[in-house]
């Protein structure tokens, strides 16, 4: 196993972000973490990726808990834009460079040709879409154990997101363990094996999703209308 | 391919390679791509690529060598049993629609010699 999430809670104020939340996550998985808006799952995914503490419980990286070590093997895309507006995409492949030593400038550039991205172009005249597959090539140029990705699919036209997966699915191997965050369940039918329900902070169901479609014969998308009702963010 | 999200993604791929087998598309005895292969060709997750190959061995429909991958049986006779099953499973399936129009089996059956002759 390689992330183990025991009793994780997490307050801001008074609000219980994420509430109590135990779970197992595997390598050689792609997880759908799926839940509205507000359900905990980018403050649960910021716990794991170690940028942001629990309130009690731990998360745990192959048994030790999350630290400034385990985030050498963690590669996490989260929502907000983290770039410098005057940086170039080359830039932006630098400064990755300098910064994760399972960086590679090679792969990065390789994930590039699959977009209309290029290395001169500044990422401040880059629209939404772009600027999200600059941020997931650039992710994806490591070679972490674990990629955690939150809403990769945000922003990123219907002809793109088939670009995306085939990134994902090309380095979704054995030995890694991939998870991705959404409120676009149906982009993620086909490539997560697995899905993870949390709702209001609390987890729901870890299942194999093949087994819910044979045992229930229900779809991922209908599993989540059962859950979360008509709430939708 | 366009899946159906509620019948298992490898049952959805088994049936599609199974379709290449009897059409001749997939030879017997012809190499398969690599489960990662699959994968990405289908846009599936890699272990359910692993499971369609499980699944088609176990059907007979492939063999696994060790080291040189996974091939099409060269069983002619495997091939043309599941060539039955696949056609006798569309005949229930046009049957039962046939049924539900109030078409009788016989009246089918000579609508679909009518339709030959054209």
């Amino acid at each position: 196993m390689i992330l183990e999430s025991k009793e994780v809670t997490k307050l801001f104020g008074s609000k219980r972000a994420v509430d109590g939340i135990s779970l197992q996550l595997e390598k050689g998985h792609v997880y759908a973490l799926l839940g509205p808006n507000g359900s905990g799952k980018t403050t649960w995914m910021k716990m794991a990726a170690g940028l942001i503490k629990p309130t009690s419980g731990t998360v745990a990286f192959e048994g030790a808990p999350v630290s400034i070590e385990s985030r050498k093997h963690v590669a996490y895309m989260s929502t907000e834009p983290y770039f410098y507006a005057w940086m170039t995409v080359k830039d932006v492949g630098k400064y990755y460079q300098d910064f994760f030593e399972d960086f590679s400038y090679e792969r990065y550039q390789k994930l590039l040709q699959k977009t209309e991205l290029t290395e001169d172009l500044k990422t401040r005249a880059l629209s939404s879409g772009m600027m999200a597959k600059l941020k997931i090539a650039v992710t994806l140029a490591r070679d972490a154990r674990v990629y955690m990705l939150d809403e990769p699919f945000n922003g990123i036209d219907l002809l793109a997101r088939d670009d995306i997966r085939a990134c994902i699915l090309e380095y979704a191997t054995e030995e890694k363990l991939l998870l991705l965050s959404s409120h676009l369940v149906e982009e993620m039918e086909a490539i997560a094996d697995r899905a993870v329900f949390i709702k209001e902070g609390r987890l729901v169901e870890n299942v194999d999703l093949d087994d819910m479609r044979s045992q229930r014969g229900e779809s991922m998308a209908d599993r989540y209308r059962e859950i979360y009702g008509h709430t939708e963010g | 391919m366009q899946f159906d999200p509620m019948t298992p993604i490898w049952l959805q791929v088994k049936r599609a390679l199974e379709t290449d087998i009897v059409s001749g598309l997939r030879p017997p005895g012809e190499k398969l791509p690599g489960g990662r292969d699959l994968a990405l060709q289908y846009s599936i997750n890699p272990n359910t690529a692993a499971r369609v190959y499980q699944e088609l061995e176990k059907d007979g429909l492939c063999e696994t060598r060790r080291g040189m991958g996974t091939y099409v049986t060269g069983s002619m006779e495997r091939i043309a049993a599941l060539r039955r099953e696949m056609a006798e499973k569309a005949i229930q399936e046009f049957l039962s629609k046939m049924s539900v129009l109030g078409v009788s089996r016989q009246e089918a059956a000579r609508m679909i010699l009518k339709e030959e002759e054209r």
